[in-house]
């Protein structure tokens, strides 16, 4: 890992409109699923992003692609504005920065072959000429990812989650990028096959000097994999840290909170936890709350938490918060 | 200890266009009074399955329960018909499913859910039933019960779906509740307020929990017993300290290797297992996890090891004893 970096965000936002009436739509509110997110991440290393559903962590990664159009804010790829980049430019955008998903099922086209699938990006950065030479860099791509390069004929429905997953990877390598966006892996994968892709990504990262963010809502795997974690509640990041540093002083209550959630595999730590249980659910992210947004379920909020909106600041070498309270 | 569910040698197995999918291949298990038994398995072992059989709640066909005793109270519920099972259901065991959005009725209000189960098992009427519903919605912690009553499944998020089903199912107080990947579809601040929620209905209804789930993480915290299932077999149960710290399964050992944990840093590689899960349909005939296991020798590929005793209270099915790579 260096010190250059390779992605930065800028008070990054979306909001997706909501509309009302048949003929006529007025837009009469918004979904802030990503309201003013900044961040940075390093060449060669992993970013976690985290939170629960809905607090806006896959959009982060779908907008910082220009896969939603943005509402504000800016996303810097090495020396270009993803967000000001037109045509050819955008083009090579996209060819250095590439999305895993988490679906391995809904994001791979049932109809195409694995030759027509992972050869796509191939086809359209026009980086092979002729369909023999494609389909011998689809073979290459299949063995870099443990898959039998002889499968290059099968459809996505051959093959197990976790095979259509490792499909799904070798995709994203077609194009030979920099900074691959990891939305959820491994999440709809069974637990000895999360490992498999887990250790695969890990020696990809290693083998091709790739950069990562890894958006995932188990904090556990999270803290195996990354280097450095951001976590999110509805639409903000509330802290950002070394991933040790983070689990092991969490500052924001509520990451003190989502880490005591995690169960762990041991029954005596377990139980000799204290948890800190939250009480109701995440509120509406069409009308969040006023001041910190994590106010009405904060256990230890006050007055100026519902007034006003915390900063974000530095409290120790790279451990960022945005809560009024923590020291 | 006094065992109020004793099951025996279960079978359950699928007619498909493909041939007979071997689900539950002969699993055998007791439940305690009070105790909570935890399953784990990945998908497809057979967890679920092995619980909806004994329910009745298997459809035949294209289901065939093909062997095997379920004695609950000593009477065997796999021979007892769906008007029998009826009165058993949802007053004496109750379940609680993963998605709480397709179990609940998205045309009846919550109230009307809950106090069905009142009205036909406890003999109240629709006013005792009501007022027993809102009480029930209060203890499961969800605000405003007197108006949630009234409320349909989708007004509720998912955490309070989830609530409503766990009201739903201690609404009898059940001598066993079966907890079907309750917490699945869940966040996880959320699922630790299910978790404390269920931790403390059990203590106060004193209620025996059967916990199915693909997490080792929530049965760490939860169980006093495990079952880990492969392939529609028990491959190992344990009390949970020792199927935690002395593992002599080799497909629990890989299981737990292959888990991070969020409160120590790991820097080694996860153990991944190589391979997937069997194909259920005709099994081979040695060990199901043979092909996967980096302990094999010749004789897991022949024969299928039995679950067979390897200290006081702890039962494994395998040839080979992991701590020296030699036979049991």
């Amino acid at each position: 890992m260096s010190d250059e970096i390779l992605v930065h965000v800028q008070n990054l936002k979306k909001h997706f409109p909501i509309r009302r009436g048949i003929l006529i739509q007025r837009q009469i509110g918004a979904v802030q699923a990503v309201d003013d997110v900044s961040f940075d991440i390093r060449r060669g290393e992993t970013m976690g992003l985290v939170g629960e559903s809905g607090c806006g962590k896959s959009t982060t990664g779908r907008t910082m692609l220009m896969l939603y159009p943005p509402t504000a804010g800016s996303v810097r790829f090495g020396d270009q504005d993803i967000f000001q980049a037109k045509g050819r430019v955008l083009l090579a955008i996209r060819r250095k920065a590439q999305m895993i998903f988490q679906d391995p099922y809904a994001s791979l086209n049932p109809r195409w072959t694995v030759n027509a699938i992972v050869g796509e990006p191939l086809r359209v950065h026009g980086l092979v000429k002729g369909s023999r030479a494609q389909t011998e860099r689809v073979q290459e791509l299949l063995k870099l990812v443990g898959l039998n390069p002889m499968f290059v004929n099968r459809y996505p429905h051959e093959f197990s989650g976790g095979q259509r997953q490792r499909i799904g990877v070798a995709r994203a390598l077609a194009s030979d990028p920099e900074f691959i966006i990891c939305d959820e892996p491994i999440s709809a994968l069974d637990v000895s096959i999360q490992a498999q892709v887990v250790n695969l990504l890990e020696d990809l990262q290693d083998k091709l000097t790739l950069t990562y963010l890894f958006i995932a809502h188990d904090l556990s795997m999270v803290r195996h994999i990354c280097d450095r974690v951001a976590v999110m509640y509805l639409g903000k990041i509330v802290e950002l840290a070394s991933k040790d540093e983070l689990y092991n002083h969490p500052l924001h209550p509520y990451a003190q909170a989502l880490l005591s959630a995690v169960p762990i595999p041991d029954p005596k730590a377990e139980r000799q936890r204290q948890r800190i249980i939250l009480t109701g659910d995440v509120p509406s992210p069409v009308n969040p709350p006023s001041g910190c947004r994590f106010h009405t379920r904060c256990p230890i909020a006050q007055s100026i938490c519902s007034e006003q909106e915390p900063q974000w600041r530095e409290l120790m070498g790279g451990h960022w918060v945005a809560c009024h309270l923590a020291q | 200890m006094h065992t109020i569910l004793e099951v025996n040698n279960l079978q359950t197995r699928f007619k498909t266009y493909d041939g007979l999918v071997y689900a539950v291949n002969g699993i055998s298990y007791n439940l305690n009074e009070g105790e909570t038994l935890g399953v784990v398995g990945e998908s497809g072992c057979g967890k679920s399955v092995s619980v909806l059989s004994i329910m009745g709640l298997i459809p035949q066909p294209p289901g065939i329960i093909a062997g095997g005793q379920a004695l609950y109270h000593g009477s065997d519920l796999l021979k007892k018909s769906q008007e029998e099972l009826r009165h058993i259901r949802g007053k004496e065991i109750a379940m609680v499913f993963q998605d709480p959005m397709t179990s609940l009725n998205p045309v009846l209000t919550v109230g009307f859910q809950i106090s069905e189960a009142l009205q036909l098992h406890m003999a109240m009427n629709a006013e005792q039933a009501q007022q027993r519903a809102i009480e029930l919605l209060q203890l499961v912690g969800i605000p405003q019960a007197d108006r949630a009553l009234h409320n349909y499944p989708h007004q509720f998020s998912g955490g309070m779906r989830q609530r409503a089903m766990i009201a739903m199912a201690i609404s009898c107080m059940p001598q066993i509740l079966i907890a079907d990947e309750p917490t699945t579809a869940l966040d996880v601040t959320i699922q630790a307020q299910m978790v404390e929620l269920v931790k403390r209905l059990r203590d106060e209804i004193g209620m025996a929990i059967i916990w199915i789930t693909h997490d080792l993480g929530i049965i760490a915290g939860l169980a006093q017993r495990v079952i880990v299932m492969y392939a529609g077999f028990i491959v190992e149960h344990a009390s949970v300290d020792d199927v935690y710290d002395n593992p002599r399964h080799p497909y629990t050992i890989s299981l737990l290797g292959a888990l991070p944990r969020v409160d120590m840093s790991r820097e080694e590689r996860l153990t991944s297992i190589p391979g997937m899960p069997p194909n259920l349909i005709g099994l081979p005939p040695g060990c199901p996890f043979a092909p996967r296991c980096r302990f094999v020798v010749d004789k897991c590929l022949q024969e299928n090891p039995p679950l067979t005793s390897a200290s006081p209270n702890h039962e494994i099915a395998c040839w080979v004893d992991v701590r020296t790579g030699g036979p049991r």
